[in-house]
């Protein structure tokens, strides 16, 4: 359903040359997968995820939704930041900044969009905070916004960067606990960037490690692990243990050829 | 705002009685500096007996015009300033020409193609008020986060629901001060147009009784005016404080952090 082909981005600094962030990146994601792509820092996963979403012009090759060329941020796909205290407007209640994913929603009425909000506020675990305004929230609260705002429109493609990057350690595993359960119940398609292997081994059902800059696809790595994931047991298991293994040594010996 | 600044009110009380105790010493001194207890008496009389009444009435209604239209036109046009930067980089020398010019200096040009009426003071007024509004407003939207921008893309905001839902507010914090100092600027620019060529106002007012000598009135206008000042500038602040409640939270909060 998305498909990425020979996808090219490169950078002109105010002096010297074009800097190269993606080389040559080709994927594919199947409707429904819980996709994750790691790499070494600096690898432009952050640039591959604004292109996908259209909020950059890839310098060569083309991203396609459905098939269909994306050129603009195009309809049901929704783009996560890492940065939910600058995503979220401060100046709107949690119930009014979920409500903000359906404003442009045309045939929907006010209250029906109230109720909605509502309705993936409890899904977030946030009942209760409807009134409240980010800034009073703590960041993982933040982030659960942040998610029920993008899943509200019910996207087909959720395209997260980095979103429990600057969480601490408990509250990023039970968030991406809390993301498993959506997913799952609302069936859309993940593309989840991180720089954490183990994270991305967990959540997902396929691994893709990139390159140094400009950052090409290594290795698409499989997680043949059962769901529901269960953070202590899936974390133990032997295939777990082994796939992380194998994807950090493909990225160690990336940032090794520095 | 509920605490009461008793020490402060002290100090205010304090320099009143100085004056007071001051100027009782010489009755050369009170010709032209009455005392404190004079200069608030007639004032209160002046108030009372409706005279300075319709001067205040005309000086406000120029401070209102002037100032409303300013904040409409330069809010709107800084708006799209600060959205659009071809647009920007074509008016700004312009804008840094004109910004540093003290705006007294375009009296005589109103004057010229507006006449010696309101339209004059109005029009003087909002040259004036215009540049902290439209620089702040420029900036405050120039400023809005990256992250807030491609979060409007991501939702696939149209143009102007960007404009009205995203850039407007995110900006609010920084457009409030720019109208907070134009508060000001527009009542001096309103007392000033009104003492170069006026027949009404507090400006007026103030010049006449100066140059008929009589002195207790011309301070009581004065006053007046001062307090005119304090209490829009309070207003102002009441209002900002209602509505931009939730960016004082965010700053708290950021300074506690």
């Amino acid at each position: 359903m998305l498909e990425v082909r020979g996808l090219k981005k490169e950078f002109q600094p105010l002096s010297g040359p074009p800097v190269g962030a993606l080389g040559n990146i080709s994927f594919r994601v199947e409707a429904g997968q819980f996709v994750s792509i790691v790499g070494p820092s600096g690898c432009g996963k952050s640039t591959l995820l604004q292109v996908i979403a259209g909020l950059l012009r890839p310098t060569a090759g083309q991203v396609l939704l459905h098939g269909r060329d994306v050129v603009g941020p195009p309809e049901g796909l929704i783009l996560l930041f890492q940065e939910y205290n600058k995503s979220l407007m401060a100046w709107r209640s949690v119930l009014k900044n979920v409500r903000f994913g359906l404003e442009n929603r045309p045939g929907m009425t006010r209250a029906q969009m109230d109720a909605e909000a509502r309705r993936y506020i409890e899904l977030v675990g946030l009942t209760g905070f409807e009134r409240h305004y980010p800034w009073e929230l703590s960041g993982g609260m933040q982030q659960r916004v942040a998610i029920a705002r993008a899943l509200v429109r019910r996207p087909e493609v959720l395209l997260m960067d980095e979103p429990f990057g600057s969480l601490d350690a408990l509250t990023r595993i039970e968030l991406e606990d809390t993301l498993l359960h959506l997913w799952e119940s609302v069936h859309a398609t993940i593309l989840f960037v991180t720089h954490d292997i183990e994270e991305a081994v967990y959540l997902s059902d396929r691994v893709d490690v990139l390159s140094r800059r400009p950052s090409q696809v290594i290795e698409e790595t499989e997680v043949k692990l059962e769901r529901p994931r269960i953070q202590l047991t899936t974390r133990e298991d032997p295939r777990f243990i082994q796939a992380r293994h194998h994807i950090f040594e493909l990225i160690s010996r990336e940032m090794g050829k520095a | 705002m509920g605490r009461v600044p008793w020490s402060g009110l002290g100090v205010l009380l304090a320099c009143l009685a100085g004056w007071e105790l001051l100027v009782r010493q010489s009755t050369a001194m009170a010709a032209y500096f009455p005392p404190a207890s004079q200069v608030l008496l007639t004032t209160a009389q002046l108030v009372g007996g409706g005279e300075l009444l319709t001067h205040i009435a005309a000086s406000l209604r120029r401070f209102a015009a002037g100032y409303t239209l300013a904040a409409l036109v330069s809010v709107g046009a800084g708006l799209c300033l600060g959205i659009w930067r071809p647009l920007y980089a074509l008016f700004e020398p312009l804008i840094e020409l004109l910004r540093p010019m003290p705006s007294p200096a375009t009296i005589p040009i109103a004057i010229l193609f507006l006449g010696i009426g309101d339209e004059m003071k109005v029009a003087v007024t909002v040259y004036a008020c215009s540049w902290p509004i439209l620089l702040n407003t420029i900036d405050g939207v120039r400023s809005v986060d990256r992250v807030l921008v491609d979060t409007a893309a991501t939702f696939r905001l149209s143009p102007w629901e960007r404009f009205w839902k995203v850039m407007l507010p995110a900006a609010s914090p920084q457009i409030v001060t720019g109208l907070r100092v134009s508060l000001a600027i527009a009542l001096i620019l309103v007392t000033t147009t009104e003492m170069v060529i006026s027949n009404d106002g507090l400006g007026f007012y103030i010049l006449d009784r100066q140059r008929s000598f009589q002195i207790p009135e011309m301070y009581a206008a004065i006053v007046a005016l001062a307090v005119i000042g304090y209490g829009l500038n309070r207003l102002f602040l009441a209002l900002d404080g209602w509505a931009m409640a939730w960016h004082k939270g965010l700053t708290r909060k950021e300074e506690i952090l």
